[in-house]
């Protein structure tokens, strides 16, 4: 109908058109019903997200701390026998494909090689902690890095966003033996998880607090990773050698991987030629 | 209305051949398959694709960056042009409208398909964190997903009304017609209302596109990853999203004028036209890509070199060449050559164009990734009959679901096109209007 018919017949057709329509009053009760619905929607799904997981049980609802955890690895005294990895590897259960400290070979400037372990550098503006989308990876207040397998959906962003490559996922459901099955999960001490999620070094948090060293600290043969408490500054490696921490940094010219990414990371090394 | 011009376009919803089942059971098949290969995926884990630790992204978030790129078909040739009161855009809006809705639809499928955990979706509602790429991208597309289903039902009411009078399909059809053309009577207040939610649409659909194809684009930006961290991949990736929309409304276009004998409306000037900003907004993009991998050549850092030659003399250059010379320059010698006035180089031109997307997309994803960012060996990623399955799986629900869409609703809007009176001038407020008691 063209629109030059509009104005002629708008005064016969309003009062038809509010039968049709709304008045203002059924408006303001279909908005009211509608505000309640919304107002009873996100109640309701609080309510059923503390039912899935209590608050109470969250771990990086502990209180903070004293620790403030660092790792020092002096790169002249690795010889690349990936003891470390192995320790890790049998200690946490870490699934086939995965090393949660893996040891590289680097070459240097002078065409000569040296060993680099990795483990997670546990960055203090990590790149992965900011762009999980359900706050499934998150620093513990011992400034931690660790992730929420249960939590996790999978989408590895964190690993797309990690600069080292020191994220791994679950392709396939990991297989464990008995005694990781019997073990009650958390994210310190991740087994058993699932498929579809991201796994990573804890840096042994559970150890820490308790005043023992990593699992690769101890599994190190040549005493070249050392771990400790900045708030302490002290680093003590498996051979029980404690080094002032951030003394031995300054005087042996103490650097960190990729520094220029700014994501400051707690794992500090020391150079292999010196 | 001239009942003619309803009659004419409603023709595909009355009646169907054989043809239409012809074209449908294979699409279907097709669609089966993927689902298949995703029951196995979900079974099995993740593992059953080509990708790992390293190349922890592959084929599913491709095609997720590309098919959120053709659905800004719907945007560019039914907002903008409603909003520049570009008459000529009537009878080719609802097509593109449709590629809109269908292609975020089946886009937004991909990061689910990739998640893996995706029983656990509804983690994003309990305990999203706005400061992640990923939540934009969810609050976007959803918003996305919302207005263009309402920007392609609001013009879609005078025509259900229409087909409802008629009596126009089954019992189903017409119950589907009645509920949603919603006591539409063609009143004046009616038209009134119905033409300002259109154009407030219009103008909202805009930046919420924009913005779409913009924190796509940051997933990759937001990272430290060469190849990725550039300030340029937000208007990058919507110039992209905007051609290959373009490029696909071209492909609907052509396919339906032949099909459901369309040329009354379809005309030699929506080609012509189409063609020409398809020229424009590809030479657009071959401007942003030369800006993109010359300042990472100029400057050669030894990371982006890496990945330069990766691209360029590597393992992807068959695709990198294929976009380059395929994909962006190719289309733009058909355009110019041919002056856009054939339709078949134009549809040639398309389908360079959305396949050099495509591959772009992926030249985007894999490489970076592939990229060592420790002292290691370059990752490889192939992927996997599941992520081939897949994939096929969702271009071919695409076509399926546009040739459903065919069949239940007139692909040329019939209240528009017979409108007599330019829809330029603003339509005036019935006297009246105000006072409703």
């Amino acid at each position: 109908m063209p629109d030059a018919d509009a104005k002629g017949e708008a005064s016969d057709e309003a009062p038809q058109v509010g039968k049709d329509g709304m008045d203002r009053r059924r408006f303001l009760k279909m908005a009211g019903i509608g505000a309640g619905a919304v107002a009873i929607l996100a109640i309701g799904s609080k309510f059923l997200a503390d039912r899935i997981v209590p608050a109470s049980a969250d771990p990086r609802l502990r209180g903070s701390t004293s620790n403030s955890w660092v790792m020092m690895i002096d790169l002249s005294k690795c010889d690349g026998c990936g003891a470390c990895t192995r320790a890790c590897d049998a200690a946490h259960y870490v699934p086939s494909g995965q090393s949660w400290i893996q040891v590289y070979t680097v070459q240097d400037a002078t065409g000569g090689t040296y060993h680099l372990p990795r483990p997670c550098f546990h960055c203090r503006n990590a790149p992965c902690v900011k762009v999980c989308p359900v706050g499934a990876t998150y620093v513990d207040p011992d400034g931690t890095v660790l992730v929420d397998q249960t939590r996790c959906i999978g989408c590895r962003y964190c690993m797309a966003a990690c600069p080292y490559n020191a994220r791994f996922f679950n392709w396939t459901t990991p297989s464990y033996p008995p005694a990781a099955l019997a073990h009650t999960y958390s994210p310190e001490e991740p087994w058993p998880t699932t498929k579809g999620v991201v796994m990573k070094c804890v840096f042994c948090a559970h150890h820490a607090r308790e005043g023992t060293l990593p699992e690769c600290v101890t599994g190190c043969p040549m005493g070249a990773i050392y771990f400790g408490n900045e708030n302490e500054d002290a680093v003590t490696n498996g051979m029980g050698e404690t080094l002032p921490f951030r003394k031995t940094l300054q005087t042996q010219g103490g650097f960190r991987w990729k520094e220029e990414l700014g994501t400051d990371p707690r794992v500090y090394y020391l150079p292999a030629r010196r | 209305m001239p009942q003619s011009d309803l009659e004419r376009l409603t023709a595909p919803v009355r009646r169907t051949t054989w043809r239409f089942y012809a074209v449908v059971a294979p699409l279907a098949a097709i669609v089966a398959l993927g689902a298949y290969a995703y029951y196995v995926q979900f079974t099995t884990g993740l593992g059953v694709t080509g990708m790992r630790d390293y190349v922890s992204w592959g084929l599913y978030i491709s095609n997720f960056v590309f098919f959120i790129g053709v659905s800004h078909a719907g945007t560019l040739i039914s907002a903008i042009l409603r909003v520049s009161g570009a008459e000529w855009r009537k009878p080719i809006t609802r097509m593109a409208e449709s590629i809109t809705v269908i292609a975020i639809s089946v886009g937004a499928l991909f990061p689910i398909i990739d998640l893996g955990h995706p029983d656990r979706i509804l983690n994003l509602l309990f305990y999203g964190r706005i400061q992640s790429a990923v939540l934009w991208d969810f609050i976007s597309i959803a918003t996305y997903l919302t207005g263009s289903l309402l920007y392609l039902y609001l013009p879609l009411i005078p025509d259900l009304a229409a087909m409802r009078e008629a009596k126009v399909g089954g019992r189903f059809r017409r119950a589907l017609y009645g509920f949603l053309s919603m006591k539409w009577r063609d009143h004046p207040g009616q038209r009134w209302r119905l033409k300002r939610g259109i154009a407030i649409m219009a103008v909202l659909i805009i930046p919420i596109a924009v913005s779409v194809h913009t924190v796509v684009s940051w997933i990759f930006g937001m990272t430290l990853r060469v190849g990725w961290h550039s300030t340029i991949f937000g208007p990058y990736f919507v110039v992209g999203a905007i051609l290959s929309g373009i490029a696909t409304i071209i492909l609907a276009m052509a396919v339906f004028r032949k099909v459901y004998h369309l040329e009354k409306w379809i005309k030699p000037l929506h080609f012509r036209n189409l063609g020409l900003m398809m020229l424009a907004l590809d030479l657009i993009l071959v401007y942003f890509t030369l800006s993109e991998y010359l300042t990472a050549a100029y400057g050669s850092e030894s990371a982006d070199t890496a990945w330069l030659n990766a691209l360029a003399f590597g393992p992807y250059a068959y695709l990198f060449w294929g976009m380059v010379v395929g994909g962006l320059l190719a289309p733009v010698f058909i355009l110019a050559l041919t002056r856009v006035k054939s339709v078949a180089w134009l549809v040639v031109a398309a389908v360079c164009v959305n396949v050099g997307m495509w591959f772009e997309r992926l030249l985007i994803v894999v490489p970076a990734m592939a990229t060592p960012q420790m002292p290691v060996n370059w990752a490889s990623y192939s992927p996997t009959w599941v992520e081939w399955s897949i994939t096929a799986g969702a271009i071919a629900g695409f076509v399926l679901l546009y040739a459903v869409f065919s069949k239940l609703f007139p692909l040329v809007s019939v209240w528009e096109v017979s409108e007599e009176t330019p829809e330029a001038k603003p339509t005036p407020r019935p006297v009246g209007e105000e006072v409703t008691p």
